[in-house]
């Protein structure tokens, strides 16, 4: 009779432990919702996509400096930062970098509080007001391509919008911020800061939604444009699917 | 032979309550050295609120590093608190009761100051909320905080529950004094008066508990690895990582255990409850993870190093030969070849060899968590210089200030609860004594277990 006293006691202990642990672990989840919207929506109007003509570019940094007077960035946050790399005959040849606004983001999926998004035509945002600044993302992202608000940032003009994905100005101290593909510009019909600072011509926005690509000069068909000029993608064996795309130039080697 | 193995209930009871006497001199003194540091933590930590997370040392080729290897080290040793005394109270080892309630009461400080860092590491602290409001399963700091949240309930549960009949006992003393003390211990004994159910319940729960905590630890440390495994980048990309963070939990926690026990054992003089057997015995388990932690170490770096895979090169690199070789070779020699020779040697397996031992291992083994943080952020993915972390005066600050909480938290719990499990221990000398009455005297060894 003791004995299965003891077992009852037991299995109670055990049961009541249960529910306490289950219950601090289910806690989280009891508002869980799906935060971060994991895939472009394909009925959108646009979906953009990008292309860096690497036989064009000199490496001059245009680029980087038109980013940063757009977004009111500080100077060691390079939303496109222009990389020197070394080909196998020793010389060295620049190579723009921006987001590469993956199709399968490995930022996106760490983020905690899901303040990581594709919008719906396929640009990735971060949302600097849900941002816990973790830096997981920054640890996910093979491309280097995400930038910490370290201090407090440079100030910005007063703008009547508040700071937002869509334009994250000024930026938030103790967040993340990236590339945003100048979506407050494509959005209007306008170039990206950086297309529009290329004095070479050799950035081009695109969409593969009308299959076109511009960098403010020339438009050409997008699919025709990449499959003539041998087009790839960084780190294809990542599996991010970019939607940058470069076409190889000045004879320098990618890494892969 | 058996008197010094099993002092008599009174005797350990004394011994056990004597934190809880009006302390000296010396004990306020280093408490309020250890809140100094405490505070001036508390101050660092305002300033980088202020100031942003660049004043730790920060920067975007060095976005981790002193926070989160606090993190992993902190919960680390955690672990080796709770497994000592869950894994000694499974296997019914008798010489582990007098160290069973500063190992447990060690696992709940030292989490709750890596918990902290889960906090102090973010650029965002006040929106930690959204952790709770609106969580991305996908992501494993989503795994960390549930893992952790629960491995803090299941501590303090295994803290608690061996305590509630000393908390009885001490309910019973203070009964006449009356005042805050005793209605404090009167709701935390939950009416324990020692009744033959209340110690079956007890039993139970203890038992289970203990079992639980286990798996628990291993999955709180496998999880947090994950946190680094899975961003994908070279030195974290490894399939070892999860059982590696576990040994490095267990080693170091196991190393913490040492120092905290031999400290509480100076202090308050308990020289004749917790011998040398108790320390050495934990410097061999401290032995054998050392061993295994090495050994983990080796097949991670022999297998990077014999692939070379181009990417993980430059990592691999500059921890044997490179920028932080210094550091790595450090960490291999004293916290790991060293503390294996104290304890080996029996020359240096006394105490303060031990200690020394103990040490080492828990200084190594943040230095290895810095190596395992800094050199893969600080590598470039693409092209161009090292970044590097620099550990400022805040971070600094601040880190010393979550390690001084640990011991001052302990000396104060101790002012409040007996440092020995008291009912335990009479438990364990009971059976001892009936052990001894059933079997011929020569049957008892040293150590007062049948052989």
């Amino acid at each position: 009779m003791a004995k299965s006293r003891v077992a009852l006691t037991r299995r109670r202990f055990l049961t009541a432990l249960t529910l306490a642990a289950g219950g601090t672990a289910a806690a989280p989840f009891v508002g869980e919702r799906l935060v971060a919207a994991t895939s472009a929506a394909p009925e959108a109007k646009h979906q953009w996509a990008f292309v860096v003509d690497l036989r064009k570019c000199d490496g001059c940094e245009h680029c980087t400096k038109a980013c940063q007077d757009e977004h009111h960035l500080a100077k060691d946050q390079k939303w496109i930062n222009v990389y020197r790399i070394s080909s196998a005959d020793g010389e060295t040849h620049p190579m723009p970098r921006l987001c590469m606004h993956c199709e399968n983001p490995p930022c996106l999926k760490v983020c905690p509080v899901g303040a990581t998004f594709k919008n719906a035509e396929g640009v990735v945002l971060v949302n600097q007001q849900t941002c816990i600044g973790c830096r997981t993302c920054m640890a996910a992202c093979p491309y280097e391509a995400r930038y910490f608000n370290w201090q407090e940032p440079p100030p910005a003009p007063k703008t009547l919008m508040p700071s937002m994905p869509e334009f994250p100005v000024p930026q938030l101290k103790g967040t993340v911020g990236k590339c945003i593909l100048c979506v407050h510009n494509t959005q209007t019909g306008k170039l990206p800061a950086c297309v529009e600072g290329c004095p070479m011509e050799a950035l081009y926005i695109a969409d593969l939604k009308s299959d076109a690509a511009t960098n403010g000069r020339e438009t050409v068909k997008l699919s025709t444009f990449l499959r003539e000029n041998d087009a790839i993608r960084f780190r294809e064996e990542l599996g991010t699917r970019p939607r940058v795309y470069y076409i190889p130039g000045h004879g320098q080697k990618l890494i892969f | 032979m058996l008197k010094p193995e099993f002092p008599s209930s009174d005797a350990v009871t004394a011994a056990a309550l004597r934190p809880l006497a009006p302390s000296g001199r010396r004990f306020w003194a280093l408490a309020a050295a250890l809140a100094a540091v405490v505070a001036a933590g508390g101050v660092a930590y305002v300033y980088q609120l202020f100031s942003g997370l660049g004043v730790a040392g920060y920067s975007d080729h060095g976005f981790w590093g002193i926070y989160e290897a606090n993190l992993v080290a902190f919960i680390g040793v955690s672990y080796g608190g709770a497994l000592v005394s869950a894994i000694l109270r499974l296997t019914q080892a008798r010489w582990r009761a007098p160290i069973t309630r500063l190992s447990e009461a060690m696992a709940v400080f030292s989490l709750l100051a890596g918990m902290l860092f889960a906090v102090i590491h973010l650029g965002r602290p006040e929106r930690i909320w959204r952790l709770v409001a609106s969580p991305q399963i996908s992501s494993p700091l989503v795994w960390d905080f549930v893992a952790v949240m629960t491995y803090l309930l299941a501590t303090v549960i295994f803290l608690y529950l061996p305590l509630i009949p000393d908390i009885a006992l001490l309910r019973d003393r203070f009964e006449r004094a009356g005042g805050l003390r005793f209605k404090l211990y009167r709701a935390l004994a939950l009416n324990w008066a020692d009744l033959p159910r209340q110690h079956q319940v007890l039993h139970a729960s203890v038992s289970v508990i203990a079992v639980i905590i286990i798996p628990l630890a291993v999955i709180v440390h496998s999880v947090l690895s994950w946190a680094f495994a899975v961003t994908g980048r070279p030195g974290w990309d490894s399939t070892i990582f999860a059982p590696y963070f576990v040994v490095a939990a267990l080693y170091s926690g196991v190393a913490t255990v040492i120092i905290v026990v031999a400290a509480f054992r100076w202090a308050y003089r308990l020289h004749d409850y917790i011998g040398l057997k108790q320390l050495r015995y934990l410097g061999y388990l401290m032995l054998a993870l050392d061993l295994l932690y090495l050994y983990f170490t080796f097949t991670e770096l022999l297998t990077e190093g014999y692939v070379m895979n181009a990417e993980v090169v430059p990592v691999l690199e500059s921890m044997l030969v490179g920028q932080y070789a210094p550091y790595f070779w450090l960490f291999i020699l004293g916290g790991g070849i060293v503390p294996l020779l104290l304890v080996c040697l029996p020359k240096t397996r006394g105490v303060p060899g031990i200690v020394v031992a103990a040490i080492l291992v828990v200084a190594g083994m943040w230095l290895k968590r810095l190596l395992i943080v800094v050199p893969t952020v600080a590598h470039p993915l693409i092209a161009g210089a090292w970044g590097s972390f620099q550990p400022t005066w805040v971070s600094m600050s601040i880190t010393l200030g979550a390690a001084a909480a640990i011991p001052l938290l302990l000396m104060l719990f101790f002012k409040l609860f007996p440092v020995m499990a008291i009912y335990e221990m009479g438990e364990i000398a009971e059976e001892a004594r009936q052990d001894a009455l059933r079997l011929p005297v020569t049957a008892i060894n040293q150590e007062g277990l049948p052989s």
